[in-house]
């Protein structure tokens, strides 16, 4: 296991990637805590990214509704804990069963149906949006007022309950990155991973070398929907509130798909460069307007729309793509 | 000997078109079996039948005294039916080597067996070299065998291959026939080609079938064939006539 995951790396990258690692593990030292804030933000885009990425960027199937599992897992695990007293760990489960539950539904109906390209995205985005109406009227959480899951100050960290300081929620955020580039490096590189490249390119050459199309699109749909219904736990748990019209909307479901194109669909590092260039450069921008006393309004959905047109035009594998090939490291981007 | 694949009374109509009209043939364990005929003929038809994109509308197919009709074209290349494309889809973005080992994984489970069987599929054709380009680099008669290495990497007892030499050049066809040959030599593979190029046609086939607005016109060895005079009206012409 540990094997497969080094083997085909090479050298100089792991070193890189252990320097880069080494650097996150010890930033909150130094860090005040809105650049904690900041971080964990491009944690939570880089998480997120990733798995939608196994979807879009893997066998090619456009979501433009993976709110849906943000919602659905988000108010699955808040819901556990502040009625019942389960920890969101526990939680986590029921909600990636909520969700695998819904991806499955929603994957099942489109390629029973062979609902492709445009369609499957709309697809997706009226599931999403059947869920912000329905949570809008499920009164048992709260309905269009809004979830709340209690706080209070904590002088302590409790890792069980996921209550306290922003510094848990940055290695937790961490930790959950790191282990969704660790499983999409172990997906790609394996006989799923080839399928679902294969069912990207072209699924009737697919289906034509014994590829069951229908079986490995569906097994991509629920792995994505069960990472990202773990996206939303730690939005619940992390923002402490939940209104269906701001966890369900679209804006949910495209500012995750915007690192992974930025940075370059498909690839692994790809989601990760795009959320911290897009949160980096956004937050920047945001952070000098404040110190020139300036109030724009909407200046940062303007800069997100300004990046993707430039990246799709210029670059539109993404910036991690021809970075590398800037690197001049051999081979294909991972 | 028994029939590895026998098409029993098999018709096919779109619309008010009759594409294939109640056709029977069988293909023995070992043959190369050629299906030629005019344009609009039925082949192509009658290949997708066999792969399973169309279901027909009556008659059966049957692998090895299994019905294969009704499956789906993955269910059919589980069955051990290798499939190309008349025009070439390779996966584009994925490397030579890439291509081969997905279709490898089919009968494997381990991406490393897939990889050493991809090698030496690719070495077979000759495009071992090539392993790593991406395939949407490939000319045209490299991206031909690149068809027949996915083809042949999931292990089939009946490769079906529709018109593998169209647009290759003489040279680039003796080359292809001759890796047909030593396939169904060495492996005693079976294989059914529906081809134009009557050269590769007389070269490979041992068993030739003509067809014509969807019906059988004519069945037999290849120099039997080509002087019938049913097939040089419809389809072959007087001057080509050997």
């Amino acid at each position: 296991m540990i094997g497969r995951l080094v083997a085909d790396v090479p050298r100089r990258a792991a070193l890189a990637l252990s320097v880069f690692f080494l650097v996150l593990l010890v930033v909150p030292w130094f860090a005040n805590d809105y650049l904690l804030t900041v971080l964990i933000l491009i944690f939570y885009f880089a998480y997120t990214g990733q798995a939608w990425n196994i979807m879009m960027g893997f066998v090619g199937q456009l979501s433009l509704g993976h709110a849906i599992y943000i919602g659905l897992g988000g108010y699955t695990a808040a819901v556990l804990f502040s009625y019942f007293g389960i920890s969101p760990w526990l939680g986590s489960f029921a909600a990636m069963l909520l969700a695998v539950l819904c991806g499955a539904i929603i994957g099942f109906l489109a390629f029973r149906f062979r609902v492709a390209g445009v369609y499957f995205a709309i697809l997706t985005i009226a599931f999403a949006e059947f869920a912000r109406i329905g949570f809008d009227h499920f009164t048992y959480v709260g309905g269009s007022a809004g979830f709340f899951l209690p706080v209070s100050n904590y002088s302590q960290s409790d890792l069980w309950t996921l209550r306290g300081k922003p510094i848990m929620f940055y290695y937790l955020s961490l930790g959950m990155t790191v282990a969704a580039v660790i499983l999409c490096h172990l997906m790609i590189g394996s006989r799923i991973g080839y399928f679902w490249q294969a069912i990207r390119e072209d699924e009737e050459a697919a289906r034509a070398v014994g590829i069951d199309t229908f079986r490995y699109k569906l097994l991509a749909v629920v792995i994505s929907a069960a990472m990202t219904s773990l996206a939303g736990v730690f939005f619940a748990f992390y923002y402490n509130n939940l209104f269906p019209e701001e966890v369900f909307s679209i804006n949910r479901s495209i500012e995750l798909i915007l690192a992974p194109i930025f940075g370059g669909l498909g690839t692994l590092f790809g989601p990760i460069l795009g959320a911290f260039l897009l949160t980096g450069l956004a937050e920047t921008l945001t952070a000098a307007w404040a110190a020139l006393g300036v109030d724009v309004p909407g200046a940062k959905q303007v800069f997100y729309g300004i990046c993707l047109l430039l990246v799709i035009t210029v670059l539109p594998d993404g910036v991690w793509p021809w970075l590398y090939r800037r690197l001049g490291l051999a081979g294909r981007p991972e | 000997m028994s029939a590895l694949l026998s098409v029993n009374n098999v018709s096919k109509r779109f619309r008010g078109l009759v594409a294939v009209d109640r056709l029977n043939f069988q293909v023995n364990q070992g043959d190369v079996f050629a299906v030629i005929g005019p344009n609009g003929a039925g082949k192509t038809t009658l290949f997708n039948m066999i792969a399973g994109v169309f279901s027909p509308d009556g008659g059966t197919i049957a692998l090895a005294d299994q019905r294969i009709n009704g499956l789906s074209p993955d269910q059919i290349c589980r069955r051990g039916v290798g499939r190309t494309f008349q025009i070439v889809r390779p996966f584009p973005a994925l490397s030579v080597e890439g291509n081969v080992i997905v279709a490898a994984l089919l009968h494997r489970h381990l991406v490393a067996d897939a990889r050493a069987h991809a090698g030496e599929v690719l070495r077979q054709l000759d495009l071992y070299d090539k392993r790593a380009q991406r395939a949407s680099g490939l000319t045209l008669p490299d991206r031909k065998r690149l068809e027949l290495a996915r083809a042949l990497a999931t292990d089939p007892k009946l490769l079906l291959l529709d018109e593998v030499m169209a647009g290759l050049r003489p040279t680039e066809t003796d080359r292809m026939v001759a890796i047909l040959k030593q396939l169904n030599r060495s492996r005693g593979l079976t294989i059914l080609l529906i081809e134009h190029v009557m050269r590769a046609v007389m070269a490979l086939a041992g068993r030739v079938l003509v067809m014509h607005h969807g019906a059988a016109i004519a069945e037999g060895a290849p120099d039997e064939v080509v002087r019938d005079r049913a097939v040089i009206d419809s389809y072959l012409g007087a001057e080509t006539v050997v």
